[in-house]
């Protein structure tokens, strides 16, 4: 791993950590309103300024990051899981099966999942507690996100069951059950990871897009969607540079996933 | 002849794919919870009876089956079926709107074309690690900022909405071209050629181009795809009034007859532009030939 790498992966963790302890670290809770300081310019009392109900914007960003950066990798991880089983399984099966996942995972691809994200984020009741908005964005997610995992897993298994070793494997008698085991699952273990790693930042701006266009997660809980929405006041945006922080502190966490990833050096 | 048959083939494949996205919409949809709570169940202002009333005018949206299968048979007919919350007939909603939508998406494609092989190429070329590595970091950085913001920074600065889909397509073009330029360029017979003094624009047109062109008209189709799906956040920041706009109008008034359209008109231009990108592609030429 490059140094640039070990660095990055050191600063992700750090923002792990920070958003892990925002209960702690933040100087109020996120819900809690400042009535006589709305809309107050950043200050000792409120290092980013409140907003315009008087919420204090430094600890709604750290707890708004503390969902987005715990709730995207379970949502990987229900991606991943789902890739794992469809395209995994399919290929592993082989002939008909492989034929009929194939044909159901490009089905899925064949339609932009931020256009069936919305539609069934969008179909969730008016009234929607937040708590429940949140489980369910990421859930929808990680539900819906698993089509081009799928592919990439279906396509390591498929030249696994085709590999001499399974077939000596499975020439001295070995169970399919130990085969799957021992064999199959260890070879695309590092596929898996890599899906899931691939797949928590993109989760991330997803949930930003669908915050900004109002479908993610609900007030009063900050993510780094809703937190994003007060960039569309946009005439406060010139004399209110602080706004610009969130979507500073989500670039340099995707950055951060992307250089972590080895997505950022050049080939 | 083979070559009527592999469109023949590809034309079926679009027709099932867009059937079965179509039914795979509509049972979603109707799978979804909250499905079937309407606006006006919150109306304080109707009547029991009333309430009744549109429940029962729904009714024939509750089995997807049956739904899917009246909606063909009208779609035959040339009927896309009539959208509620718009109050207007789906073939004149896509009419007006589908437009609109063209030329956002083949802007932001021609864009990010133009942006991210304007960016590949020297970089691919030149390989001087300040350059290579800036344009790396300018793509890493349009990566990570998602859609919705973009197109915002744009209405902001007064540009049109659509500039920011070429700004959601062109790191995925500039990393996919640089890359494979990279790789064409440290060939053996691409070294051979520098090393005989063939100029550069020769080796490019002669024996980087026909290597890179299968693989570029694969990703051609791929980016049609994405400037599709970025356009949905794109047009409901910007106001514009195209299918993106339509489908996220349709999704908060939980609109069936007009997602299953949608549905089935997205499936059919993605599933349309990779089979068009796969035919146009070397490699399906050679087979014919």
């Amino acid at each position: 791993m490059s140094r640039a790498r070990w660095i990055a992966t050191g600063v992700l963790i750090a923002v792990f950590v920070l958003a892990l302890f925002a209960s702690a670290l933040a100087p109020a809770s996120y819900a809690k309103q400042f009535r006589n300081d709305t809309d107050h310019p950043p200050s000792s009392q409120f290092p980013l300024g409140t907003d315009e109900l008087g919420r204090d914007r430094l600890s709604r960003l750290l707890y708004g990051m503390r969902i987005s950066l715990l709730l995207a990798p379970a949502a990987a991880l229900i991606s991943t899981a789902l890739a794992a089983l469809v395209g995994g399984a399919g290929a592993y099966m082989g002939g008909k099966w492989d034929r009929a996942t194939n044909v159901f995972i490009d089905l899925f691809l064949s339609l932009p999942w931020l256009f069936l994200l919305l539609t069934l984020r969008a179909l969730l009741p008016l009234d929607i507690p937040a708590v429940t908005s949140v489980v369910v964005t990421f859930a929808l997610l990680g539900i819906l996100g698993w089509a081009a995992s799928a592919r990439i897993v279906a396509a390591s298994v498929r030249s696994i069951r085709t590999s001499e070793f399974l077939l000596q494997a499975r020439a001295a008698g070995c169970k399919p059950s130990r085969l799957l085991l021992r064999h199959v699952l260890p070879n695309v273990k590092p596929i898996l990871l890599a899906q899931f790693w691939i797949s928590v930042p993109l989760f991330i701006l997803t949930e930003a897009n669908l915050g900004m266009l109002g479908l993610g997660v609900t007030e009063p809980l900050p993510s780094w969607g809703n937190l994003l929405r007060e960039l569309e006041n946009y005439t406060a945006l010139r004399h209110s540079p602080w706004l610009w922080v969130p979507l500073l502190s989500l670039v340099l966490v995707v950055s951060l996933f992307q250089f972590a990833l080895g997505a950022e050096e050049p080939a | 002849m083979r070559m009527v048959r592999i469109i023949g083939r590809h034309l079926l494949i679009i027709l099932i794919t867009a059937l079965v996205g179509g039914l795979l919409g509509a049972t979603l949809v109707r799978l979804a919870p909250g499905f079937g709570i309407q606006e006006s169940d919150l109306d304080a202002q109707l009547s029991a009876e009333t309430r009744e009333a549109l429940h029962k005018e729904d009714a024939g949206e509750r089995n997807v089956l049956s739904y899917y299968g009246n909606y063909l048979g009208n779609l035959i007919h040339g009927d896309l079926g009539y959208s509620r919350s718009m109050d207007r007939p789906v073939s004149e909603l896509f009419r007006d709107r589908f437009p609109e939508t063209a030329e956002s998406v083949v802007i932001g494609v021609a864009g990010g074309w133009l942006f991210g092989l304007a960016l590949a190429i020297p970089a691919s070329w030149k390989r001087a690690p300040i350059y290579s590595t800036s344009a790396t970091l300018v793509s890493g950085v349009f990566l990570c900022i998602p859609s919705a913001v973009l197109a915002l920074t744009f209405l902001v600065i007064g540009s049109p909405g659509k500039l920011a889909i070429a700004l959601v397509v062109f790191p995925k073009v500039f990393r996919f071209s640089r890359n494979l330029l990279v790789k064409t360029y440290t060939m053996p017979h691409v070294l051979t050629a520098r090393a005989r003094g063939l100029s550069s624009a020769r080796i490019f047109g002669w024996h980087i181009l026909p290597n890179i062109a299968a693989p570029m008209l694969a990703l051609a189709g791929v980016t049609v795809s994405i400037a599709f799906a970025a356009a949905i956040p794109v047009e409901v920041v910007c106001d514009s009034p195209g299918l993106g706009q339509l489908a996220w109008k349709a999704a908060l008034s939980r609109d069936l007859p007009l997602l299953v359209n949608l549905t089935l008109v997205i499936a059919i231009v993605t599933v349309a532009a990779n089979s068009f990108s796969e035919l146009l592609s070397p490699t399906a030429t050679r087979d014919v030939l």
